[in-house]
């Protein structure tokens, strides 16, 4: 993952970076696999690593596939900005319970009862789904509208031109 | 539309399977890894991929941008209408053990359901994006 990112923090090609950027996902699933959250790992292949691939491309198509070279003066303070956010992130991580630790707060809190009583109120095997979808639904009603919002907002911005590409091709000309 | 023959035929023949591995990963959510958001993503995958091969217009075709978009609400209104219901059989909104008579039957009723509704809203969504960024420059992304 890290050979991953340095790779696309280094190169120019922009479709050589949407490519690596699936890969980077698919890495990021199997990591997720490693830690067996398998339902995110799902998640992650299939749209990070497939369908966000998908969008990139498509939003090449409709731009371009080169990088503009920023100029030189405005590295350094890019530099600066990242360093110092890697490095809050970093000692925020400190703070951070260790993986798997038994008694973290995630742990202890509202999770033993899902995973205790999840078989008898919801009677479904698959915790994760009875999470989402019973004990946090009206969260899971809250993301599905973000999608549609999602979606709302593409067909406002560029979704009414769709398919008038040919007319539009020509009013650019003309105009 | 893509000259490639290997690429159309594999497509093809690989569609299909892609569209029964998203129907059993949604209806299959509640027992294994997966669920409606998935299965509309991998649904979702098969028509990108048929649109990426052959053409947007087609596409447009097979699911006119009508169809999408009422889809697109259909989802929303089906997994809200999974909640309004649970308040009119005297429960709370989207409380399902009320929906059936056996309350353990309610929650994996209304469950099911409300995984459908966001299974058709995601896909649904997700290929009107594509279709919103792939169909205004049909000549251009049929150079990848």
């Amino acid at each position: 993952m890290v050979v991953t990112a340095l790779m696309l923090s280094r190169i120019r090609d922009l479709f050589a970076a949407a490519i690596l950027c699936g890969i980077y996902s698919l890495l990021g699933a199997t990591a997720y696999v490693v830690m067996d959250a398998v339902d995110v790992a799902f998640t992650e292949a299939a749209v990070g690593a497939g369908l966000s691939t998908v969008l990139m491309l498509g939003t090449l198509a409709l731009t371009t596939d080169k990088e503009i070279i920023t100029p030189r003066e405005k590295r350094l303070p890019a530099i600066l900005i990242v360093l110092f956010t890697g490095g809050v992130l970093f000692y925020g991580t400190s703070d951070m319970p260790h993986y798997g630790d038994p008694v973290a707060p995630v742990h202890n809190y509202v999770a033993p009862r899902y995973i205790l009583k999840s078989d008898n109120e919801i009677g479904i095997p698959n915790v994760v789904t009875s999470v989402l979808a019973s004990y946090r639904g009206y969260d899971t009603l809250g993301e599905v509208f973000v999608i549609l919002t999602a979606a709302v907002g593409v067909i406002s911005i560029i979704g009414r031109r769709e398919g008038k590409a040919k007319t539009n091709k020509i009013n650019r000309m003309s105009g | 539309m893509l000259k490639k023959t290997i690429l159309r035929v594999v497509s093809k023949f690989l569609i299909p399977f892609v569209l029964i591995f998203g129907l059993y990963v949604q209806w299959h959510g509640d027992f294994g890894p997966g669920g409606g958001f998935q299965a509309g993503v991998i649904f979702a995958a098969a028509f990108i991929l048929y649109g990426l091969i052959f053409g947007t217009a087609l596409l447009r075709r097979v699911l006119p941008s009508k169809v999408t978009r009422s889809f697109l609400v259909i989802g929303v209104l089906l997994y809200s209408g999974v909640g309004v219901f649970g308040i009119i059989f005297g429960g709370e909104f989207l409380d399902y053990s009320v929906l059936a008579r056996d309350p353990l039957k309610g929650q994996h009723l209304g469950i099911l359901l409300i995984e459908l509704g966001v299974g058709i809203t995601v896909a649904a969504s997700m290929i009107t994006i594509f279709c919103a960024f792939a169909g205004r420059s049909p000549n251009r992304l049929d150079e990848f």
